[in-house]
């Protein structure tokens, strides 16, 4: 028997066993999140579903955590990297707390740090599954800021995350200025997850909406949309189309 | 559950050019601020230059991610040699370093195109272009990016340098004034936002001259 045959490939890439302990494809994953900036801070929606493919296996996700005084997330992709990712915030601000000197980290800085994560995660070819929207607020300050998972950043005044970048973002380049109210802000949001939930088979009529301002943060209890299904195009789709199915 | 997604991979391309000239005295650096993904846009503001030295300014496009670690290590470089030297980089100095910190990734490169505008340490005018890996060359004026293949033909052909092949060597500065290179530049980038769905929204041109830095915008196409 030839000598090298014996040998397991034990350190090789392409062996089974580092392909287990990598996350190539996601497993449970939740939609798209939402942030935008309004008149005295940050607003974010996210649905509370967690998909199985295309199994809807969990109703109750929470997508929407604070991170310390000044910072908001929302997480979507893999939820049990965002746990990770959350556990390892939880760390950072903990161990920021320790120095007790009385300053604390603020959205930019966790925005950074997050960036940082994700990227030297893409280096090792062992990414995060996720695409992070940052709000925060901090001394006046707004931000709002976005991550995804092989570590391109940036800041805007409105961002949303895989569905809602293609279906949300034009109607808030149509309708977001810098003096929304909350009320108007929230109509917004909702009217965009509307948008989403009709249109995004993955999304669910279960959402919370989180907003941070110089007060602090609330995030809602999970609350439904009322949705209208009686268009005549949702009612008998093929109309304009006869000689389909 | 089988596997839904294409093979996972570490990089994408967020479009984007670059472009930069060298005068006599003065050197124009510009480049668009939109960033995109596929046929999505990410952001109509993402500013892809950056100040590396008090004369040395670096455009890039590619991958957004690799671009800004790219330029926190260059800034990083930069901090420890102002401790070491008390002096800012030169332009040329710069240029090599940029070469070195790409080919240093040479089996797992940036994926980014820069060219780097500056004054060199007379005060002319100094460009370097540079391709992924680190490979690098002087030039009057320059070019990358996702519009790059429209925009050198027509500065090959308005600036009409001389050939770097002439014994003597010849200067490849530019003979345009520096409002003249301002033009030119915006002209390019005008075009280029016609035909290049990666290249719009906004154009942001920096002026390194004698008198210090100074920064221009105008408005490109959004569509």
């Amino acid at each position: 028997m030839n000598s090298v045959d014996s040998i397991p490939a034990k350190n090789s890439l392409l062996s089974s066993q580092a392909e287990s302990e990598r996350t190539l494809y996601p497993y449970v994953t939740g939609t798209s999140v939402i942030g935008i900036k309004y008149n005295d801070g940050i607003l974010l929606v996210a649905d509370m579903g967690g998909s199985y493919g295309s199994t809807l296996r969990y109703k109750s996700v929470e997508r929407l955590k604070p991170v310390g005084k000044h910072s908001l997330i929302g997480g979507g992709g893999e939820i049990s990297d965002f746990q990770e990712i959350l556990r390892k915030l939880d760390e950072l601000i903990l161990y920021d707390n320790m120095w007790d000197d009385g300053n604390s980290l603020g959205p930019k800085e966790v925005h950074s740090y997050l960036s940082r994560v994700m990227y030297n995660r893409r280096n090792k070819f062992d990414p995060f599954w996720n695409s992070l929207v940052l709000g925060g607020m901090k001394k006046g300050q707004k931000y709002l800021g976005t991550v995804n998972m092989i570590g391109v950043h940036y800041e805007d005044n409105h961002v949303a995350t895989g569905f809602g970048n293609h279906l949300a973002q034009p109607i808030l380049r149509d309708e977001w200025h810098e003096n929304l109210s909350f009320e108007d802000g929230v109509k917004l949001l909702e009217k965009c997850m509307r948008v989403l939930l009709y249109r995004d088979r993955s999304a669910i009529n279960k959402l919370q909406i989180a907003k941070i301002t110089e007060e602090g943060i609330t995030i809602s209890q999970p609350y439904a949309l009322k949705t209208f299904w009686n268009f005549s195009a949702f009612q008998n789709p093929t109309l304009g189309a006869e000689g389909s199915w | 559950m089988t596997k839904q997604q294409a093979n996972w991979s570490p990089y994408d391309n967020n479009g984007g050019t670059c472009v930069a000239i060298a005068g006599a005295d003065y050197c124009v650096i510009a480049a668009d601020t939109r960033m995109s993904t596929g046929y999505s846009i990410l952001t109509r503001d993402y500013s892809k230059i950056s100040k590396l030295a008090d004369k040395s300014m670096m455009a890039s496009s590619g991958f957004q991610a690799d671009v800004r670690a790219l330029q926190k290590l260059l800034a990083a470089r930069h901090s420890i040699y102002q401790h070491q030297h008390n002096k800012q980089m030169s332009c040329p100095a710069m240029a090599q370093l940029l070469s070195n910190t790409l080919y240093y990734k040479r089996f797992f490169p940036y994926y980014a195109f820069n060219v780097l505008g500056g004054l060199d340490n007379e005060g002319k005018g100094c460009v370097f272009t540079y391709d992924a890996v680190g490979s690098y060359e002087r030039v009057g004026y320059s070019s990358q990016g996702s519009g790059a293949t429209l925009i050198t033909p027509f500065l090959d052909n308005q600036l009409k340098s001389p050939s770097p092949l002439l014994l003597p060597a010849q200067d490849a500065v530019t003979p345009l004034s520096e409002s003249e290179a301002i033009d030119l530049v915006k002209t390019c980038f005008v075009s280029a936002t016609e035909r290049d769905i990666y290249t719009g929204d906004k154009l942001e041109i920096v002026i390194l001259n004698a008198d210090g830095i100074c920064r221009e915008y105008m408005d490109l196409r959004k569509d």
